[in-house]
């Protein structure tokens, strides 16, 4: 199922946390490789920890016990800064609910993670513009977000997420807020982009979407209980 | 592109307005309070040099008309400043009451001040011609209006009057040859000037070849301090006023105001401090998640600390710049209340903008409100990103 050099690869990881004085294991034991290349859903009840284990992967999270490499790089120990420089640079974030700067426009958001890694203007300004019109909403680049419909918002999200080409696309819930004939543009478009060689990992409750992926990962109790290609519907 | 991730201040349009307003407001008040503490020098020290006197002679001891003292054979003093070679000019002025004798009703009773008519050492002639001749006079306008008064009126003056016995002594007729503003005598005051000799005359032999003060113009290349000592050194009835000597005087008579001053500015800075601290506080609250979205993405902590603090010196600097202006028209609301302040001259200032009391304004909003985005930067920046995430999520 992985390849022999995987990109992401985690063994024993374990995250625990406090919350109302009571402590949740979101993560019990996970092992797991993701090889470039792969399309990756993550199923599972809610609270069984899959918006942690994709926390994890991105580095903006660490594990309580046990190791997590993202290219090489044990990002389970890395100090803030040193992950915040990782996340700027190896990974992509897509979220449920857009989250765009509402002060500034689709191109300025997709702008944003390369203006913070030092690109010069004209240069982030002309990939803002590839990568709006790769995710097919390059016409409403001046737009700023409350103009833009929930699935141009999310459109223009992952245009920002492959501002820096990262290294792997993170993606928690991404058609969660839309409607179904919008999730399933999105979805298209995450296939298109694994096809184009992106490695996505998705978090998702969406059949549609696990459907779509190549490898689907079921989550319990914090730990992994199934693995394997996606059933048929 | 930073300026444009200043998310809440445009979002929160009547929020924003209130916050600048408030920062204003106290921007006003501690404008006015730094005003008031140097403005009372400044206005003192113009007011003395208004004319390019920068010494005041007195008899030994006292401050210029502190009391009925007088310094006697004024002519000697005279005599020896014009033998001064650090002195340019030397004007004698004595201070009386006269009284303006009326066919019906009370005399007027006016602060009389016997003058060099050539050198306007005390007032600023509006109307009219100087007391040239020996029965002219110049009168203020409260003292035109009190007696009915018009330039060219004889009127009939005396230097004592006896209410009781009706009797008057030192009786003149003089006319009223202008109308005058007069530098160091309080509005309220009626105020009349006429020639020194004239006026001695009138005060009789008790008064003669006596004045109140001499005010001395020392040439350009020579330092007052010096010159005051050398007057002060050769005639010793005498005492050399300088202007810092006389604002240390002020300073130490009106010290109570500048205490205030301190006092409400220190407070006025602490309610902007405060409500730009609230502000940007409730700010990053509602907006954890967005700050967590961008700490996602790989936006540093230390460019996240800057956005924040640039939001609270934005609101700071929008609010300075309005206080600087609602405070100089409180200023001059103040100064017109407090116009009427016992024993001051009517030139007399307590609020006085000058350029340095705007920008010590500005620099010290400016700097309370980056000190108070700290707080709220600094924690929200520090907030762990997946759990800031997850209670959004969660939210």
């Amino acid at each position: 199922m992985t390849a022999s050099v995987p990109l992401l690869s985690m063994r024993g990881v374990r995250r625990s946390y406090r919350m109302g004085g009571e402590t949740i294991h979101a993560l019990n034991g996970v092992d797991l490789d993701v090889a470039e290349g792969e399309f990756l859903a993550v199923v599972g009840p809610s609270g069984s920890g899959k918006s942690t284990l994709l926390n994890v992967w991105g580095a903006i999270d660490r594990p309580t016990h046990g190791s997590v490499s993202l290219r090489g790089r044990d990002v389970g120990t890395m100090g803030d800064s040193e992950a915040t420089a990782f996340r700027l640079r190896h990974v992509g974030f897509v979220f449920q609910r857009f989250y765009l700067m509402p002060a500034l426009s689709a191109r300025e958001n997709v702008e944003l993670p390369m203006a913070e890694a030092g690109m010069a203007a004209p240069r982030r300004r002309e990939r803002a513009r590839e990568l709006l019109s790769y995710v097919g909403i390059v016409a409403r680049e001046a737009h700023r977000p409350a103009q833009l419909s929930g699935g141009e918002q999310q459109r223009v999200a992952i245009a920002r997420a492959l501002a820096n080409r990262p290294a792997l696309l993170l993606a928690d819930e991404p058609t969660g807020e839309l409607d179904a004939a919008t999730g399933a543009d999105i979805i298209g478009l995450f296939g298109r982009l694994n096809a184009d060689g992106t490695t996505i990992a998705v978090v998702t409750h969406d059949e549609t979407l696990a459907r779509a992926a190549r490898r689907v990962v079921h989550m319990r109790d914090g730990r992994i209980v199934g693995d394997g290609a996606p059933h048929a519907p | 592109m930073t300026g444009g991730l200043l998310l809440p201040l445009g979002r929160h349009r009547l929020r924003t307005a209130l916050a600048v307003a408030g920062v204003a407001v106290a921007g006003a008040l501690l404008l006015d309070m730094v005003m008031l503490s140097t403005g009372m020098r400044s206005s003192f020290r113009t007011l003395l040099l208004v004319r390019g006197y920068q010494l005041r002679v007195t008899p030994k001891g006292t401050l210029p008309f502190d009391n009925d003292a007088t310094i006697p054979r004024a002519s000697d003093v005279l005599r020896a400043l014009a033998a001064n070679p650090a002195i340019e000019a030397a004007t004698p002025v004595l201070g009386a009451q006269l009284h303006l004798l009326r066919a019906i009703g009370p005399p007027i009773t006016a602060f009389a001040l016997g003058v060099d008519p050539t050198a306007e050492g005390d007032y600023a002639l509006e109307a009219g011609r100087d007391p040239a001749l020996p029965d002219r006079m110049i009168v203020n306008a409260l003292f035109a209006r009190l007696g009915g008064t018009r330039i060219g009126d004889t009127l009939d003056m005396a230097a004592g009057f006896d209410p009781e016995m009706r009797t008057v002594s030192g009786r003149r007729r003089l006319v009223v040859a202008g109308r005058g503003r007069f530098l160091y005598t309080p509005s309220d005051q009626p105020v009349v000037a006429l020639p020194l000799a004239t006026l001695q005359a009138m005060e009789g032999a008790g008064r003669t070849d006596r004045v109140s003060l001499v005010m001395v113009r020392v040439r350009p290349s020579v330092d007052p301090e010096r010159a005051a000592a050398s007057i002060e050194a050769a005639l010793p009835r005498v005492s050399a006023i300088s202007i810092p000597s006389a604002l240390r005087q002020v300073d130490e008579r009106m010290g109570y105001f500048r205490q205030l001053a301190l006092v409400l500015g220190a407070i006025s800075l602490i309610v902007a401090f405060l409500l730009v601290t609230t502000l940007v506080t409730v700010s990053v609250q509602e907006h954890a998640g967005e700050i967590a979205v961008l700490r996602a993405i790989g936006v540093s902590r230390r460019h996240v600390i800057r956005l924040i603090a640039l939001e609270s010196l934005v609101l700071t600097a929008c609010g300075a710049l309005a206080g600087v202006g609602l405070g100089c028209v409180t200023a001059h609301y103040f100064n017109a209340i407090l116009s009427d302040f016992p024993n001051l001259p009517a030139g007399f200032r307590f609020f006085v903008f000058e350029p340095a009391a705007g920008w010590t304004t500005v620099a010290l909003l400016i700097g309370a409100g980056v000190l108070a985005g700290v707080y709220p930067a600094w924690s929200a920046a520090a907030r762990p990103v997946a759990s800031a995430l997850r209670r959004e999520a969660v939210a």
